[in-house]
């Protein structure tokens, strides 16, 4: 043992806060810490100083003070005597309409391009690489305004719907016509498509904050039981095939089951639709979509459709041809197949990346603000801004909506990443 | 048949049937293998013949000459005959210069061109790094184009002559020592600032010598103290430099010797000049602040870890309105009272944030994605931190991440329209309403979308194209 | 491979102790993979070590360049201990070369900037010298021919000779090797081994985990054979191998030599 006793005794030597691997760490996260805090302190002291020289303070008062201004778009009750904090939840409402709307067209959209871009047929594979291409190497942006000049500049004035009587006795057409067997008229001022409404008023109960509609409400509870029983029919089916080895065939009992109640609730509640009308020089009835709900909505579709064909397509080419081969092989049918083998494995691949469009589309319909959406941006961090001038306030709101927004989606990629993990060692 | 068939002669090789080959074949295999194929087909062949006949006239009928939307349509309608469309291409003709400058003083437009010129000259040593042949096609190619442009651009004869003798001399150096033109690259900043917004040619010079004091006393200490402590002592020093010495020691020296251009303010930027500015700065300085978070969150150091993942998180979890709506509102009350600086310059580290989040995202996963051998081998080669990091882990991380690095740097040029929701001038939105509120090009709107578009179509498009090229290059894993 | 006319001339131990380990104890969190190890190795020793999958056999040689961090004990490499001191640890790393059973090469370096890069960053060595020190080598592992090509372009066993002339190039004074021949094909396997003779013939001090017993018979001058994190037993070759002491010992050499 001559040669371990050589070795001295180590005291505790300055050097070591570097040298030595069990302080290294610590030295360097405490001075990082000292830093940032330094940093940190030197940011709210100036905030402090700049609000001082600008007589300003820093509180959320003014949410409750009267907004004093109209939003074009408003899906729960707003006038312009309401607060701006209802101004806010007008606006938050507005994002997530467009958002949820978006990102169901532009999946569908997406999933049908990123498809047909791996067919074998030449001539459409070609159509849609240009057509990914071309949205994904042009700005957003350029889409939205485009849509929405196409949308307000070309379309025709209301009057030219009008058929006069010398007109009818000539037998003329009229400059414009409806579409959709004359329910939709689109027009420079905006699109009025027809509205439904209900014979039988369920009413609504007001709980504070907000009012809910009882209609709304029996909707979501007949679609919620049908969806439970379409689950009861299938779990029991599969319960047989595992049992005898038979699976009874479905598909119409679960159509039944999915269509029927909702169906039956329209009837009793008599559902019809209000077709918009020209009335004198203006459409009346129905309902009246902005252009640029329109022409927002069409971008962020056209524009993510283009991202998400490419993920879709990315998605299916990783599943290896072996999986096919080896599910053929073993007799299954190409549905089969489809469904048992690809479908798994390639949603796996295709899942993560499509929710993290989901979360730009979101981040992105802020945006709006181009074509004078009103969402959270443009009620919040727009009118509501310019108006109380609280900046610092009004910024870090938005912020923190749109940054739990997104939590929210990410913490639900998480969850489902975890889910489908595949078991490895 | 017979039970035991033997061939007595063997069979020539024989052509396939008719419907196996050729065109056809093609035909059949391509375009019409079953129904619905076929179904496809038709109406991908409908979609192209309607796009066709409504777009093909109005390109057919373009009118180069006009002095506003009223006399083009005259002018089409007068050629194609009433109801004809056609494209009034008189309006890019007229205004391109704003498209492109903005309001930049048109006697010095000189200067951005030259700016942009030698950024490809600055670019080549990293783009085609060990490839002679590739760089100096670029070199003299921006040789070319700068002796092309720089004269109808009213380029004084002394720039033209530097600019000139500066090329010949990369030129010859990319012959003998291509590695020293990464020398250039390192000033090309100060230079291009200098060019963009003129002043002082002393403001950029001493700001560089920062940098020189940062190297000097890296260098001068890093043989006693190792590479971490005398990296932050050139780093505490440079600051020193830039905050105390900066400002006066410019003053000083420009009173002595004013020598300069021309003062732009950023207000006058606008178009392309505005987009690719804030596009290639935000990429440049984004990519080594990406990498820095990238490993700060894969550190195993937690206080490090933490406020990697914090800022990253925060960044990506808003939209870069709100980041840039920081940058015109809010820096004025995060910053020390009265200090008012460029809004340019704002958007621009705003951006660079944005972008430097996203490509952290990225390289993690180029960084997880390597063997846990390579860290093993690299510390029993008793490589320290940062040279395993460098030699060994980032160089096999980026080539991975090569793709979508690349497609985080086009959402970030693509992204760079943005910047006129804070007032300033991008091509797209600034511009092209400047035009359209002009009574002459009033309901315009193919055109400038059209022209606007196809620029950023082909610089994205570039950049994507020379990512799959890089790919390509750098794979060595392969047999 | 025990009758190879192998060279064992210049194959001398010297008195001097290249490394020592004193009551050496390592656990993964309540795992205790290392249990009281002792040993030391003089210069110009080949030592094989071996024994079950699991017995901490790869553990004891990492902890020797430091891959894994000890808990108890005393480790002392060329004088150097092996503490929490980073100056220490780049000392004995630079003094001791590893070989691993994947080899671990840099894919997006050449053949001969694998072997110059530690060189020339880490030595400080020039350039050129670098470069004639590592064709030396790769002369030496008989593959100077591929200098210029990529680690994914080389079969498994003329990688395994790059990692090795890739250690040598700082001129180690020991060498580690950890399962060396276990991710190679059988016929790669002799080619590897051959080198490694090579080296030892040239009196390196050598550790290395294998199982590869025609290796040990031949070239080793003592087997340690290790089981549940423990020295189980340790002698000179033709000892171990025909009068094995412990009962585990034979077990292990009955399933190992028995088929």
């Amino acid at each position: 043992m001559a040669v371990a006793s050589d070795v001295p005794k180590e005291s505790f030597r300055l050097s070591m806060l570097i040298y030595d691997t069990r302080y290294r760490s610590i030295t360097i996260q405490i001075f990082v810490l000292i830093l940032f805090a330094l940093f940190l302190s030197w940011l709210v002291s100036n905030t402090i100083s700049n609000l001082a020289i600008r007589g300003k303070e820093f509180n959320f008062g003014f949410l409750w003070s009267r907004a004093g201004y109209d939003i074009g778009q408003a899906i729960i009750p707003y006038t312009n005597d309401s607060t701006h904090f209802r101004a806010l939840l007008v606006g938050l409402i507005n994002t997530l309409v467009v958002a949820v709307l978006g990102c169901i067209f532009a999946t569908i959209l997406g999933v049908i391009i990123g498809v047909l871009r791996l067919s074998k047929n030449w001539l459409i594979g070609r159509l849609m690489t240009v057509y990914v291409e071309m949205f994904r190497n042009v700005p957003l942006l350029l889409w939205i305004l485009l849509s929405y000049v196409i949308l307000s500049e070309t379309t025709p004035q209301p009057r030219d719907f009008r058929v006069t009587d010398e007109m009818a006795a000539a037998g003329t057409e009229p400059a414009a016509s409806m579409m959709i067997f004359d329910t939709v008229a689109v027009t420079n001022r905006g699109t009025n498509i027809p509205a439904p409404l209900f014979n039988v008023d369920l009413g609504s109960v007001d709980l504070g904050v907000v009012s809910i509609n009882l209609t709304i409400l029996a909707y979501i509870l007949v679609i919620a039981g049908s969806v439970w029983i379409n689950r009861r029919i299938l779990a029991s089916a599969r319960a047989r095939q595992e049992a005898t080895g038979d699976r009874p065939v479905t598909w119409w009992k679960s159509i039944l089951v999915l269509f029927g109640p909702v169906i039956a609730l329209s009837v009793a509640l008599g559902l019809h639709l209000e077709v918009p009308e020209l009335k004198g020089f203006n459409f009346a009835g129905g309902i009246l979509v902005a252009h640029s709900f329109t022409a927002l909505l069409i971008a962020l579709t056209l524009y993510t459709a283009a991202f998400i064909a490419e993920i879709v397509r990315a998605g299916i080419l990783a599943i290896n041809r072996g999986q096919s081969e080896a599910a053929f092989a073993l007799g299954l049918r190409p549905g089969r197949t489809m469904n048992l083998i690809i479908l798994p494995q390639a949603l796996r691949v295709i899942i993560p990346p499509l929710i993290s469009q989901f979360l730009n589309l979101t981040k992105n319909t802020s945006l709006g603000i181009a074509v004078s959406y009103l969402d959270l941006r443009g009620t919040l961090g727009g009118i509501t801004l310019n108006q109380t001038g609280r900046e610092l306030e009004c910024m870090l709101l938005m912020m923190l909506i749109y940054l739990t927004i997104s939590l929210i989606i990410s913490s639900l990629m998480n969850l489902y990443n975890s889910s489908v993990q595949i078991k490895a060692r | 048949m017979e039970k035991h068939f033997a061939r007595t002669e063997m069979l020539p090789p024989m052509a396939p049937p008719v419907t196996e080959r050729g065109v056809v074949k093609w035909l059949r295999e391509n375009l019409f293998s079953g129904w619905f194929n076929t179904i496809l087909t038709l109406v991908g062949l409908w979609v192209i013949y309607t796009l066709v006949t409504a777009a093909l006239p109005w390109w057919l009928n373009s009118v180069w000459t006009a002095g506003s939307l009223a006399e083009c349509r005259d002018i089409v309608v007068a050629t194609a005959g009433e109801g004809a469309t056609g494209a009034c291409w008189a309006m890019i003709r007229e205004r391109w210069h704003q498209f492109i400058f903005g309001f930049y003083p048109a006697e010095a437009y000189w200067r951005p061109v030259l700016a942009f010129g030698l950024l490809f000259a600055a670019l080549g040593p990293v783009l085609f790094a060990g490839q002679k042949r590739n760089l100096t096609v670029l070199l003299a190619g921006v040789a070319v184009f700068l002796l092309v442009t720089l004269v109808p651009a009213h380029a004084p004869l002394a720039a033209v002559v530097a600019a000139v003798v500066l090329l010949a001399v990369s030129l010859g150096l990319a012959q003998v020592a291509p590695g020293k033109l990464l020398w250039f690259t390192a000033v090309f900043p100060a230079l291009c600032f200098w060019l963009l917004w003129g002043g002082s040619v002393w403001t950029p010079i001493v700001a560089m010598l920062g940098f020189a004091v940062m190297g000097g006393a890296y260098l001068a200490l890093v043989g006693r103290l190792g590479p971490t402590s005398s990296a932050l002592i050139g780093v505490f020093l440079a600051l020193l430099w830039w905050l105390f010495l900066d400002v006066p020691l410019t003053g000083v020296i420009d009173g002595v010797l004013p020598w300069g251009l021309m003062s732009v303010n950023s207000d006058q930027f606008g178009g392309f000049l505005l987009a690719i500015t804030i596009g290639v700065t935000a990429i440049t300085f984004s990519l080594p602040i990406g990498i820095l978070l990238a490993l700060g969150r894969q550190s195993d150091m937690l206080i490090v870890k933490t406020l990697c993942v914090g800022f990253i998180e925060f960044i990506r979890g808003v939209p870069l309105i709100t980041l840039l709506f920081t940058a015109s509102l809010l820096l004025q009350y995060f910053l020390p009272p009265n200090t008012n600086f460029d809004i340019i310059l704002r958007v621009i580290i705003l951006v660079t944030l944005f972008a430097a989040a996203y490509l952290a995202e990225v390289i993690r996963g180029g960084l997880a994605a390597l063997p846990r051998g390579q860290y093993e081998a690299a510390d029993a080669l008793g490589l320290d931190y940062w040279r395993a990091q460098r030699l060994i882990i980032l160089p096999q991380a980026l080539k991975i991440s090569i793709p979508a690095i690349v497609s985080t740097f086009i959402g970030l040029f693509k992204d760079t329209t943005l910047v006129a929701f804070v007032g300033l001038m991008d091509p797209l939105k600034g511009v092209t309403q400047i035009v359209r509120a002009d009574i002459n090009w009033k309901g315009i709107y193919w055109e400038p979308y059209i022209f606007v578009g196809a620029i950023f179509f082909v610089i994205c498009f570039g950049m994507s194209r020379y990512s799959m090229y890089l790919e390509r290059k750098l794979k060595t894993d392969h047999r | 491979m025990s009758d190879v006319a192998i060279d064992r001339s210049k194959m001398k131990v010297s008195d001097e102790v290249a490394i020592q380990i004193a009551g050496m104890n390592k656990w993964y969190g309540t795992f205790h993979v290392l249990r009281d190890i002792n040993m030391t190795v003089n210069r110009g020793e080949r030592i094989v070590i071996c024994g079950p999958s699991g017995s901490g056999k790869s553990t004891l040689i990492r902890c020797i360049n430091r891959l894994e961090e000890h808990q108890q004990g005393q480790i002392v490499v060329d004088g150097t201990e092996l503490t929490n001191d980073l100056k220490n640890i780049d000392k004995v790393r630079s003094e001791v070369g590893m070989v691993f059973q994947h080899f671990n090469l840099f894919p997006h370096l050449t053949i001969l900037e694998n072997c110059t890069l530690a060189p020339i960053w880490v030595r400080k060595v020039p350039k050129k010298e670098a470069e004639e020190t590592a064709m030396h080598f790769l002369r030496k592992v008989k593959i100077p021919e591929q200098a210029n090509k990529y680690p994914g372009q080389l079969s498994g066993g003329q990688q395994q000779r790059v990692a090795i002339a890739r250690s040598l190039c700082m001129r180690p004074r020991i060498m580690l090797f950890d399962e060396p021949t276990s991710a190679l094909d059988p016929e790669m396997i002799k080619e590897v081994l051959d080198t490694m003779i090579e080296l030892a013939e040239e009196g390196m001090t050598m550790l290395c985990v294998t199982h590869e017993m025609g290796f040990a018979q031949a070239v080793a001058n003592r087997v340690i054979f290790m089981d549940q994190g423990q020295i189980v037993e340790q002698n000179e070759p033709k000892e171990f191998f025909n009068n094995p002491k412990s009962d585990r010992t034979k077990l292990f050499l009955s399933q190992i030599l028995g088929h």
